[in-house]
């Protein structure tokens, strides 16, 4: 048995753009525990709750995170509307559809890239983030922002999609298609990859159970849950099945990532078929919301909770965000044990870390 | 379409008594843990657990109203997951939570102001 | 040191911000936007770096991390704030965490503004702190000079 000693890891390191703490206990090159520590991003922003209104917050709300920026809203978004309970237009429900699967994708593409750069892979890296930019061109020509949508209200959605950016849409999911296919060959194939990731922080079912992780982290270990099926915004009336793999290692977190922007596409596509001609993009809400709500939904990292009680007046009495990344945190601790210190960097990127979220 | 599921929506009020009894029976019989959070309303302090199952969506929400001062036996034996919840409850709200597992000190957020949505913050504005 | 303009390295590091600014900053450095082309090299060390980018503002615990990346740089050095949040504190000024911009911990030289700030405007702060840069290398040459 070797001496114990401790390796600090962040907050600043150039594997993560974010910063996060974790103090490694390592005996020899083994990690006996991880302890982390976070709060370099807590912002607070739930405490605006007292100063904004609840249209307003939707804006706060978007900027928890800029990565599933538009999932934030929307989340909000459907929990206020629960309470209120409105009927949201239904080609409102579509569009939000498509924007959340187009956030999900420029999401995991984001993920694979840093994955690539993770494991030292500079050039699929870089390959990652080019196909990445087309579907930020389609943010942009949509929405009008690259990372920060801001087209939620309460009731609805502001902006339109007209046919003819539909029709964008469609060509350049084609084209990433096409693109994904040959990048997705050196993801699953590859000796080198393969050799760093396969085998690699393995987590049970059983685990994952007990750890409560959710998003893709439940579904590379074989549990097939996916909160689309609950059928917010316009997932009701698209055909779809959760992608699970049940190899429970890091090739199983990139193989379900990967598989699911090609679902994304294949998502995109059935609303764009679907989307109803209407001219009506947002119910009129009156008054202010009274009672709570507990909402959850499918974030490219995992289920999402928005927690929202209301007393009848414009500021609300309570809004919780609760992000993937804090529900992961616990399952990242336990697959840090009995690894090498080389693979830290590569765990945690695998749970898809994002930091912002999940200090707020 | 026939993929969509419709999930059990339950608020369940329980006491502080039975909160380390009724979780450890929601995670025996399927059950995995969800989230915690804390808010502050009406000079009491209302907590919520949550629990969901994997398989078939359903969501319960344990709900606990205690006064500001009253102690909680922490749940972390029962569900270790609840680490990261119960020390962000105390540090943010105050509230009092005993023996968890991992206890923080209120250094997880390591913020200046003390508990910005406990009690304090009402008074102050 | 005659010449620097030719390869500046970043030091990039995320303050408090939402994290759209700093997938943004990476952006700026894969193919499309390429700012790498300006001889630019992303570095985790401070201790090489040359031009500081910071996002996000500022909180109570980052603070100390903040200062201590910036002292560790060698002299010359530039900051560049990028986004609103780390320009003044953006969205998030009233939560109860945020001291403010990345002005508060450290001195700022340019200030690029955005929610998120978008690539063109990055580049076009890197540019500038690139020229910065240099004319502060130049004039702590000439001092070395004089005391020679």
């Amino acid at each position: 048995m070797g001496k114990r000693s401790v390796i600090p890891f962040g907050p600043q390191h150039p594997v993560l753009p974010e910063p996060i703490h974790l103090d490694l206990v390592v005996e020899d090159e083994k990690i006996v525990e991880a302890i982390p520590s976070i709060g370099f991003v807590h912002r607070g922003l739930e405490s605006l709750i007292d100063k904004r209104d609840f249209n307003q917050l939707t804006y706060v709300v978007e900027r928890t995170c800029g990565i599933c920026s538009f999932q934030h809203g929307m989340g909000y978004c459907e929990c206020v509307e629960h309470i209120f309970d409105v009927e949201v237009p239904r080609r409102a429900r579509f569009l939000r559809t498509i924007w959340a699967e187009l956030s999900r994708m420029h999401s995991h593409l984001l993920w694979a890239g840093l994955l690539a750069d993770a494991f030292g892979y500079e050039n699929l890296f870089y390959q990652c983030w080019r196909i990445r930019e087309k579907v930020l061109d389609l943010h942009e020509l949509t929405a009008g922002g690259r990372v920060i949508f801001s087209v939620n209200k309460v009731g609805g959605v502001i902006k339109d999609i007209d046919e003819d950016k539909l029709k964008v849409i469609l060509d350049t999911i084609k084209d990433i298609e096409k693109e994904l296919k040959v990048i997705s060959k050196t993801f699953f194939k590859d000796y080198s990859v393969q050799s760093r990731l396969k085998g690699v922080g393995i987590l049970t079912p059983e685990q994952i159970n007990a750890l409560g992780a959710v998003g893709p982290m439940a579904r590379a270990s074989g549990v097939s849950n996916d909160m689309r099926s609950l059928g917010y915004a316009a997932y009701d009336e698209i055909d779809f099945e959760p992608v699970v793999s049940n190899d429970c290692d890091c090739y199983a977190r990139c193989y379900v990532r990967i598989m699911e922007i090609f679902q994304s596409i294949d998502i995109i596509r059935q609303a764009i078929d679907k989307i109803p001609k209407e001219d009506e993009l947002a119910a009129v809400i009156k008054g202010n919301p009274n009672g709570e709500y507990f909402m959850r939904l499918e974030q490219p990292r995992g289920e999402a909770f928005y927690y929202v009680k209301a007393n009848g007046k414009p500021n609300l009495q309570r809004m919780r965000v609760r992000t993937p990344t804090f529900a992961n945190v616990p399952a990242l601790c336990e697959m840090l044990k009995n690894t090498e210190v080389a693979d830290v960097g590569i765990l945690v990127v695998t749970i898809d870390p994002c930091i912002s979220c999940t200090e707020r | 379409m026939a993929n969509t599921v419709n999930p059990k929506y339950e608020i369940e009020e329980i006491t502080v008594d039975n909160l380390v009894s009724r979780s450890e029976e929601l995670i025996k019989s399927g059950y995995r843990f969800s989230q915690a959070n804390a808010a502050y309303v009406d000079e009491k302090f209302e907590l919520s657990y949550s629990f969901s199952n994997y398989d078939n969506y359903d969501l319960l929400n344990l709900r606990l109203v205690i006064d500001t001062d009253t102690e909680v036996k922490s749940i972390t034996e029962v569900v270790p997951a609840a680490v990261f919840y119960e020390n962000e409850m105390h540090e943010l709200f105050g509230v009092n939570i005993v023996d968890i597992a991992l206890d923080y000190k209120d250094r997880l957020y390591r913020i200046k102001k003390e508990c910005p949505f406990g009690p304090d913050k009402k008074e102050e504005e | 040191m005659a010449n620097i303009t030719r390869s500046p390295w970043l030091l990039h590091y995320d303050g408090s911000s939402c994290n759209g600014c700093d997938i943004e900053v990476l952006a700026c450095l894969t193919p499309v936007y390429d700012a790498e082309r300006f001889g630019i090299i992303n570095t985790g060390d401070p201790m090489q770096a040359d031009i500081f980018l910071i996002t996000g503002g500022v909180n109570e615990q980052n603070m100390p991390v903040v200062k201590q990346l910036y002292e560790q740089m060698p002299e010359p050095k530039v900051v560049v704030a990028v986004g609103v949040c780390a320009c003044t504190g953006g969205v998030f000024k009233d939560c109860y965490n945020i001291i403010g911009g990345a002005d508060v911990a450290i001195p700022v030289d340019i200030y690029v503004p955005g929610c998120a700030a978008r690539p063109q405007a990055i580049i076009d702060g890197i540019v500038k702190a690139v020229a910065l840069f240099q004319e502060r290398a130049q004039k702590s040459e000439k001092e070395v000079d004089k005391v020679g």
